[in-house]
């Protein structure tokens, strides 16, 4: 008992951190460990990886929000097509062949990934358009953040908004439908779609996730999927592991960042191809 | 436009320092419960429940706190931990208002909505 409570510190510690730089939930290292490692039923590990989801995004935000990296418009204005896309995905749950989402969600992430070692090489991670983006202003979505790495104040602008609003409704749907890729399609709709730099990208979709994850959260709560003695010690070390990693996160150079998220979001995409296809 | 600038960012950042703070109590209240709940597993060495049980009510979860009950506090901090996130678009909507962001006030009063509806959906 207490080496598993020790295991699930470390685990959170080390999850947290990752998932605070990178703005993902951490279910990819949270799933095989309760389930592999651990040998417990899937549906602890689901109700296990809401709360972690959770307790990164609640965790990272806190520091986020102090040293003003994060878009809370932003956050707030997707977060409407998030929160649809979850009801959408929790009212077709058996109605769209799950196998056939996860094929096309993990091909997203796939090209995402090539997206990122693209924009890597090009090296450009600022949009700064002559015309601005109309709904972009219309909805004051422009703003700036400050670069620990820069050590400078950033203004940046975002595009394509209809395009990340889409995304954003198929990030929601895959949470609520399938209960993954609660950061990794926010981060996409946020870098990829609408041009946003990296950190506050990361930052943002920190902050998103934990809102998207709370809404189905309080039905595991109550249906007894979620175990205190494994949520517990997990919850405590990701809440550290975020604080640490919200840190590290705004010291790191852009470049490291995306460096770390191609290989992830590969590996991600291609387990929910080869998931979707019956491979696994 | 360029005076405009200025005092929408400061605006944000004092949005942003007020939902940062409310933020921050709700974490350390949820991660009080949850390090209380592991003192008392330790100390009573067992859970306060038969095998490998626990409470999934808020009622059998409130009285199993005044029993200083180790999972009661454990999944007490859990549920305040899956609030924080409600919370947070609760504080906004505030914040939103106080600045007078009118725009701003009836988006996150959507989300807070459409959270609620999906909230209702889940436990029908």
């Amino acid at each position: 008992m207490s080496n598993d409570i020790l295991i699930l510190l470390l685990i959170g510690l080390f999850a947290g951190t990752m998932g605070a730089i990178l703005g993902l939930g951490g279910g990819i290292i949270i799933t095989p460990i309760v389930t592999l490692a651990l040998g417990l039923e899937i549906k602890y590990a689901i109700g296990a990886s809401i709360i972690a989801v959770i307790a990164t995004s609640s965790g990272a935000t806190i520091a986020f929000l102090k040293d003003d990296v994060l878009n809370l418009r932003v956050a707030m204005f997707l977060e409407i097509a998030t929160t649809i896309g979850a009801i959408a995905g929790a009212i077709l749950t058996g109605v769209i062949n799950s196998g056939f989402l996860y094929v096309l969600f993990g091909s997203l992430l796939v090209f995402s990934s090539w997206n990122m070692l693209r924009k890597l090489r090009a090296g450009q991670e600022v949009l700064q358009l002559t015309h601005p983006d109309k709904i972009a202003t219309r909805f004051k979505l422009n703003d700036s953040y400050y670069d620990k790495n820069l050590k400078a104040k950033i203004d940046y602008q975002v595009e394509h908004i209809p395009t990340g609003l889409s995304i954003m409704f198929g990030a929601g749907l895959a949470s609520g439908m399938l209960g993954i890729g609660s950061g990794a399609f926010k981060v996409m709709a946020l870098d990829n779609a609408m041009k946003m730099p990296l950190k506050p990208a990361s930052a943002t979709s920190n902050l998103m996730m934990g809102v998207t994850a709370a809404a189905s959260a309080t039905v595991y709560f109550f249906n007894g999927s979620i175990r205190p003695d494994i949520a517990v010690p997990l919850a405590l070390g990701i809440l550290v592991g975020a604080t640490i990693g919200s840190r590290i996160m705004q010291l790191l150079p852009s470049k490291i960042i995306r460096a770390v998220f191609i290989p992830v979001l590969l590996y991600l995409g291609l387990q929910m191809i080869l998931k979707g296809t019956g491979v696994l | 436009m360029e005076k405009k600038k200025p005092t929408l960012a400061l605006e944000m950042k004092e949005i942003e320092l007020t939902i940062g703070k409310i933020m921050r109590v709700g974490v350390v209240l949820a991660a009080v419960f949850m390090l209380v709940g592991m003192g008392l597993f330790f100390i009573n060495k067992g859970s306060g429940y038969p095998g490998a049980t626990f409470p999934t009510t808020l009622t059998l979860i409130f009285q199993g706190t005044l029993h200083f009950k180790a999972y009661a506090y454990m999944m007490a901090g859990i549920f305040f931990l899956i609030l924080t996130p409600v919370l947070r678009v609760i504080v906004s909507i505030y914040a939103f208002w106080k600045e007078k962001d009118f725009l701003y006030v009836y988006i996150t009063s959507a989300v807070l909505f459409i959270l609620i509806i999906s909230y209702l959906i889940g436990h029908h």
